[in-house]
């Protein structure tokens, strides 16, 4: 289909103390619905949106990090994460939560991509529409 | 397929504009809007540094009603930086294959 576009949500926050990594997150999931080919990219601070066990009672606000999880479903399979945005952040892939999706087998694959920042730098350029959170 | 990168927040709060750069390909443009026209003062030498090794092969530019607005004469700029009007900014949006907000 020729109108299919590359869209691309950038994740640039830590969650939680600003209102942008749970918005982005419902725009994915309401973007999902139209059938565009969607990729999300977490770089810098936006990376600890994926962190594995965020225990958000204790600040009263709804914990939205399992929703991640779900994203394969609405068919969102791509999840860029930037090497070096984890490393300056003393984390590694080890610390994020594991996001699969299935293929039409029904056989898992892992949707995180860790990639370096040449290779975001490409991926962005790639894109028809690129989304800022 | 180049972009236009805007960067709207101070580099000596956030590292937006470092994140921008380091993401432009050859061929790509970075505006400074808003808060981040402090950063395109030449003597604020970090920040300069930082631009004129993004340049020539990304261009550079920074939107010059917002320099005004916080006393910044288009004199004090990083030399190489072009700055634009609001018209300048239409062009480079138009001129350009997508936009790119660093937030």
């Amino acid at each position: 289909m020729s109108d299919t576009k590359r869209f691309l949500y950038v994740n640039r926050k830590a969650p939680h103390g600003t209102i942008y990594a749970l918005e982005s997150l419902e725009v994915v999931l309401i973007g999902a619905a139209f059938e565009q080919d969607v990729s999300l990219a977490f770089l810098d601070d936006g990376v600890f949106q994926l962190i594995k066990k965020q225990a958000t009672t204790g600040i009263g606000v709804k914990n939205f990090a399992p929703v991640y999880r779900a994203l394969g479903d609405y068919d969102v399979k791509k999840i860029f994460v930037e090497r070096e945005s984890l490393e300056e952040r003393g984390l590694s892939e080890d610390d994020l939560m594991e996001i699969v999706h299935e293929d039409d087998e029904e056989e898992e694959h892992n949707s995180i991509e860790i990639v370096d920042r040449a290779r975001m730098a490409e991926i962005m350029a790639a894109q028809d529409v690129i989304l800022s959170f | 397929m180049s972009t236009l990168h805007t960067v709207n927040k101070s580099p000596f709060e956030r590292g937006s504009l470092a994140s921008a750069l380091a993401h432009a390909l050859p061929g790509d443009a970075v505006l400074l809007i808003e808060d981040a026209v402090v950063g395109a003062r030449a003597a604020a030498s970090k920040t300069a540094e930082m631009m004129k090794a993004a340049m020539p092969a990304c261009s550079l530019y920074v939107l010059g009603p917002d320099l005004s607005a916080r006393g910044i004469p288009s004199t004090d700029v990083v030399e190489g930086v072009t700055v634009v009007d609001y018209p300048g900014f239409v062009d480079l949006v138009a001129g350009h294959d997508k936009t790119q907000a660093w937030l």
